[in-house]
């Protein structure tokens, strides 16, 4: 215990010492086996507040592992994760939102799906009925509120999990392939939403394996392939000049085959 | 006695359908569905909770709940015979041989075969939900109540089964309740009384009405159930 408070003191000494605010999220070192099998191996990556943090890399990379590691759902082996420079808590979990890869929708309406998530984080009254109407106009869904959920079309049930994961207004968005199943409208749709969801100043990290995607949305990128980071930094700067042998290959569409099955 | 001459009498009867006829088959029904909510209000919440808790202990849980869905309905009437007799634990009460033995009875008949079945239902849709819930911060509390009203169409037929075992069951009302003219005699005691008497024409008159109740009581929650589903619910 005072071990880990001594770490955390220092670590957040440390930025604020080298005059850097701590980013909003970031990862050292992170590392998590299953059945003694390395699945992600020494991750380090800071997440910017307010921009679009966008994990790029081939099936089976470990993308969504990445993001579970995040969000707190599933423990690291070993490794740090840190939330405005504090060891992360159930309140860094509870101030970011996850959308997974198969949305996830109650066997509900639309608005029901909405005032569910409301009512857990708090909002009652009139203010969760603001809260769903603003929901259902980003989100191009009031004509639908009233249908159950798992009947809309794939893109209309990939705007509603967003949509519910805007409502109470995280810090953070995680976004695990929200278009994969998707077609170009659809998409685009999404990547409007997902727009003004950062217009409101969310930071957003999302997982996709589009690179013209990644292009479109990504301020910074990190590129994710077998467990490893084979680069990071601002998009832009990486798009032009890939400082792996790795990223160059993927992003040259030469395919990758894993060093296990080689 | 020739079986197509029988139908027509037992026909007959029930056209004829008098009072005593009505007292029986709604004393049936209020011992019956009185059971089903009092084994719904246990069960309902065991089987979410077994369903979706990690515990000390849970599979063999789960393995004794399996097991209760079989009880003998003979061994049931027995135990709880025993625990209301005049001299058992509960005798006091004096609730041997009225419709309140029976209900207990079948609340016990049916609690495991609910708890069992909405526990698979239950854990089904939260193999679903898990990591979307810890996503939201969804309590435990608010976690059970939420599985419940998503598993509802999945859960009435559950409700269903465990009225079609209730319903139909003789052995114990028959034990507890002891067949008791105007007080205790429900459909299927009165069947198995008018059988051994060789009333057969009124036993399959019984017998008949008995289906007929079943029929009319899944034909209403199924609509029910249809209403809400239609084209809605995948
Ligand atoms: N629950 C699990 N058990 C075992 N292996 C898993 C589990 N989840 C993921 N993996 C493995 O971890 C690797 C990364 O998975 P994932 O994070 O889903 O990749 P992606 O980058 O495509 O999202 C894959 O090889 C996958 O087989
Ligand atoms: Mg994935």
């Amino acid at each position: 215990m005072t071990r880990s408070n001594d770490r955390r003191r220092s670590y957040s000494a440390e930025l604020i010492e080298s005059g850097i605010t701590p980013p909003l999220l970031s990862a050292r070192n992170l590392c998590f086996e299953m059945q003694g099998q390395p699945l992600l191996q020494s991750v380090n990556l800071s997440v910017r507040a307010g921009r679009r943090t966008i994990v790029i890399g081939p099936n089976g990379a470990g993308k969504s592992l990445l993001l579970r590691l995040l969000h707190g759902l599933i423990p690291m082996t070993t490794g740090d994760i840190y939330w405005k420079g504090q060891r992360f808590s159930r309140d860094a979990q509870s101030a970011q939102a996850m959308v997974f890869q198969r949305p996830v929708l109650l066997r509900r309406s639309v608005l029901a799906n909405l005032k569910f998530a409301l009512k857990v984080c708090g909002f009652v009254g009139p203010e969760r009925a603001r809260r769903v109407q603003d929901a259902l106009r980003i989100s191009g869904l009031m004509d639908v509120a009233n249908r159950p959920a798992r009947v809309l079309s794939g893109g209309e049930q990939q705007r509603l999990a967003i949509a519910r994961a805007l409502v109470c207004a995280p810090e953070l968005l995680l976004l695990d392939e929200p278009t994969a199943n998707l077609d170009p409208a659809a998409t685009s749709y999404i990547e409007t939403l997902i727009d003004m969801a950062s217009g409101r100043g969310i930071t957003v990290v999302m997982v996709t394996h589009d690179q013209g995607q990644a292009r479109r949305l990504a301020d910074d990128l990190v590129f994710l392939q077998d467990g490893r980071v084979e680069g990071t930094g601002v998009a832009s700067d990486l798009f032009a000049n890939p400082r792996s042998e790795a990223m160059k290959a993927w992003l040259d569409g030469r395919l990758h085959v894993r060093r296990e099955e080689m | 006695m020739d079986i197509g001459v029988l139908f027509l009498q037992s026909f007959g009867l029930i056209s004829n359908w008098d009072s005593n006829l009505s007292e029986i088959v709604f004393l049936s029904l209020q011992v019956t569905v009185t059971a089903v909510v009092l084994a719904c209000l246990l069960g309902l919440p065991i089987g979410a909770m077994v369903g979706t808790f990690r515990f000390f202990g849970r599979s063999g849980l789960i393995l004794g709940m399996n097991v209760l869905m079989g009880l003998p309905p003979v061994i049931v009437g027995l135990v709880v015979y025993l625990l209301l007799s005049a001299s058992g634990p509960m005798g006091v009460l004096g609730l041997l041989y009225t419709p309140f033995a029976m209900i207990i009875a079948q609340t016990v008949l049916v609690t495991p075969i609910i708890a069992a079945l909405s526990r698979q239902v239950i854990e089904d849709l939260w193999m679903e939900y898990a990591e979307q819930f810890a996503s939201l911060g969804v309590s435990r509390r608010a976690r059970i109540f939420a599985l419940l009203w998503d598993a509802r169409f999945s859960l009435l037929t559950v409700v269903l089964a465990g009225f079609g075992r209730a319903v139909a069951e003789v052995g114990a009302v028959m034990i507890v309740g002891g067949n008791i003219n105007h007080v205790t005699r429900v459909m299927t005691t009165a069947i198995a009384l008018e059988t051994s008497r060789g009333q057969l024409e009124l036993a399959l008159a019984l017998g008949l009405v008995l289906l007929i109740v079943s029929l009319v009581v899944n034909i209403v929650v199924m609509a029910f159930r249809g209403t809400i589903v239609r084209g809605a619910y995948a």
